[in-house]
């Protein structure tokens, strides 16, 4: 019952309930203009042929007389289905005809018989009860006889009773189709939508692989179906994505967390000796102040990845800001034994924050700086500028040992630190910063060979100011 | 130094307090932005600590409503937000400095003592003086016992903000702040090998240090 009424409610159950209200109305209407129509000829024809016959009566009558009358009376009345024929005297005993008994009083009215009337034929007795009905004119002739010539209704009426019965079959057919249609079509529809909800359900429920069900019959709940899933994949993607990053997150913090923790136990557990305490809590605050460090940065890339604010931007020239960076960075690397150089052709202004870029820019130069360090030959690291195809080309070189071009996609991903550097301090979050900062600027990270095919040279590719 | 905590947290501003008094200073507490406006308006402050989230009225607009009644009582903003440009924002309604949390009290307590003598009478002195060094801002000479110290232009402006502050704390970010005009976090120690180049010219043949390193906080020049 329940199934019933969730039938009804379809969209396909309304729309054929609709369509058999309004073909049953047509069929109506067009059925009973027509037999109204064929009615009304039929009446007519019958009027006249009747007509026809009392006027060939009387010609005959006044021709020859009441014998001729009588003798062609009875001549026709023995035809098959002939009309009704029936002359009595002025007292209304039948002299001659076909017509046996019939409906007292029909004789009494002149004219055509407003009423159909019952009657019987001769020959026709033993079947008394089968009387039939007809209309006919009545007529006096001049000696006062009366002539009545009729026409039997059993034709018509049979027509008409063949009409309303071919009407009922018709519109039970009709009904019957659309029951059978709504029902089938219907139950599809609606299980269709069931399994889909049902599947919706389950990945409610926490089932993320599951897929809406495709019949392969690219109709419109394919489609649906289809265009939800490709949503579902989407989803799923960036989930795997949050998921992974989180991963990380916990895995890259988690090991500093722990050392935080057992620092600060061991700071308690040497309460004895201030000094040793001192140091211990001293270096809590330092493992903190680095986690901090780890978290802003996270933070932050996600922020600069979530997109470009027009706000934050001005015009900046990058030339300054290498030359900021540069002498930031210069005492360190002098410290670490690697000559730090600019090399800047001409001055480039772009659209951009310069705070970003120059930290963007110290992260790569201190990698750089830290990975030539203690290379074979003399460590370089140069930074330059350089405008070229629409672009504005910031790029770091150093003649370390470089990335192998198998890793170097993987080299911008957050906490990725690759093998060859787990022994050098970092978060591992310094290319993916910078790259976040490219992603900001509508630029992007470029990373090659260094100079000789030695070293890495990591690009900052801006789009050009004067371009845009 | 008095200073009023405007700060919806109950355990950080209860923190902020009692180690405001442990470095020698008194701190009012107020909890919402509404209370705080009006402590500041009336009380009689060094410096305001604002918290930018508040309840009832923002820190921001709290500081706008003084600055707008004249009040010029340095501001220092906490924030949780980091993004590119609250920075700008928070010192564009008034602000004097920002920090964005988590942050280390050593900072906090750092940034709050510069930021009490910035309304002092220091910025326009034209010669700074730290036991035997000088500091002349108008011909830009640096001498030490009457000898002149030779230094880059940077170095200049390194040596110049930290005598500005003699006898405070000065912290890395700070240093890369005001003397570089930058507001990221550097990865290595940059600042500590610029400190170290400038040491070694301001102290090479003296016997008595002058720019000490604070463990755990930063550096300090002072006399003795």
């Amino acid at each position: 019952m329940l199934r019933l009424s969730a039938l009804m409610r379809t969209t396909a159950a309304r729309l054929s309930a609709l369509f058999i209200l309004l073909f049953t109305a047509c069929a109506l209407v067009l059925v009973i203009y027509v037999s109204a129509l064929s009615q009304r000829m039929i009446q007519a024809q019958t009027q006249d042929a009747v007509l026809e016959e009392v006027s060939t009566l009387t010609q005959v009558y006044e021709r020859r007389g009441l014998t001729g009358l009588v003798r062609l009376i009875a001549v026709r009345a023995r035809q098959p289905g002939a009309n009704l024929y029936l002359i009595t005297d002025h007292n209304g005993v039948i002299l001659s005809g076909n017509v046996e008994m019939i409906e007292p009083g029909v004789l009494d009215i002149e004219g055509w018989t407003e009423q159909p009337f019952y009657y019987s034929r001769y020959g026709e007795a033993s079947e008394v009860t089968d009387v039939h009905r007809a209309v006919a004119l009545v007529a006096r002739l001049p000696n006062q006889m009366i002539l009545l010539v009729g026409r039997d209704l059993g034709e018509p009426e049979q027509y008409r009773s063949i009409v309303r019965r071919a009407l009922t079959a018709a519109l039970a057919m009709m009904g019957l189709g659309a029951a059978l249609i709504w029902f089938f079509v219907g139950r599809k529809a609606l299980k269709r939508i069931d399994s889909i909800s049902e599947a919706s359900r389950q990945i409610m429920g926490g089932d993320l692989t599951r897929r809406l069900p495709v019949s392969g019959s690219g109709d419109e709940f394919d489609r649906l179906s289809e265009n939800l899933n490709a949503m579902l994949e989407r989803i799923a993607a960036l989930n795997e994505g949050l998921r992974q990053v989180s991963d990380n997150i916990a895995h890259d913090l988690k090991t500093p967390l722990t050392r935080l923790r057992n620092r600060a136990e061991a700071a308690l557990a040497e309460q004895d000796d201030p000094q040793a305490t001192r140091e211990a809590l001293e270096r809590t605050i330092a493992e903190s102040d680095q986690l901090i460090r780890t978290f802003n940065a996270i933070l932050m890339i996600s922020r600069l990845e979530a997109g470009y604010s027009a706000e934050a931007t001005t015009k900046v020239d990058l030339a300054a800001i290498i030359a900021d960076v540069v002498e930031l960075y210069e005492p360190v690397a002098e410290e670490a034994g690697v000559a730090l150089n600019a090399d800047i052709a001409e001055g480039a202004e772009i659209n951009g924050n310069r705070e970003l870029i120059a930290q963007a820019l110290s992260n790569i130069v201190d990698n750089a700086i830290k990975y030539s360090a203690g290379s074979n030959g003399k460590p370089e690291v140069t930074v330059s500028l350089a405008r070229s195809g629409g672009a504005v080309r910031l790029t770091v070189t150093d003649n370390g040992p470089g990335i192998p071009e198998s890793e170097r996609h993987r080299a911008t991903e957050r906490f990725v630190r690759l093998e060859k550097s787990r022994s050098q301090p970092g978060s591992g979050l310094g290319l993916s910063l910078a790259r976040a900062v490219m992603t900001f600027h509508q630029g992007e990270l470029v990373l090659s060979d260094g100079k000789d095919g030695k070293g890495l040279a990591v690009a900052m590719v801006f789009p050009d100011a004067k371009n845009v | 130094m008095k200073i009023l905590i405007i700060e919806d947290d109950r355990e950080a501003a209860t923190f902020l307090k009692k180690a405001f008094s442990e470095a020698g200073h008194t701190a009012d507490i107020a909890m919402d932005g509404e209370t705080g406006f009006a402590m500041a308006d009336t009380g009689n402050y060094d410096v305001y600590v604002v918290d930018r989230m508040l309840p009832l009225k923002d820190g921001l607009s709290v500081i706008r409503e003084l600055r707008g009644k004249g009040n010029t009582t340095p501001v220092l903003i906490l924030s949780a937000l980091g993004e590119v440009d609250d920075r700008v924002t928070g010192l564009r309604a008034g602000g004097d400095d920002y920090l964005i949390k988590p942050y280390a009290f050593s900072e906090l307590l750092a940034r709050v003592e510069a930021l009490s003598r910035r309304s002092g009478s220091k910025d326009v002195e034209t010669v700074h003086r730290v036991g035997d060094l000088e500091l002349d801002r108008l011909s830009h000479t640096v001498t030490r016992a009457g000898e002149e110290i030779t230094l880059q232009p940077r170095e200049f402006r390194l040596l110049e903000y930290l005598m500005r502050h003699a006898g405070q704390v000065v912290t890395r970010t700070m240093l890369l702040e005001n003397v570089w005009d930058y507001h990221f976090d550097p990865q290595t120690n940059v600042i500590d090998v610029h400190i170290s180049r400038l040491r070694s010219k301001i102290e090479k043949g003296f016997d008595k240090p002058l720019l000490h390193t604070v463990r755990g906080a930063g550096y300090m020049i002072r006399a003795d």
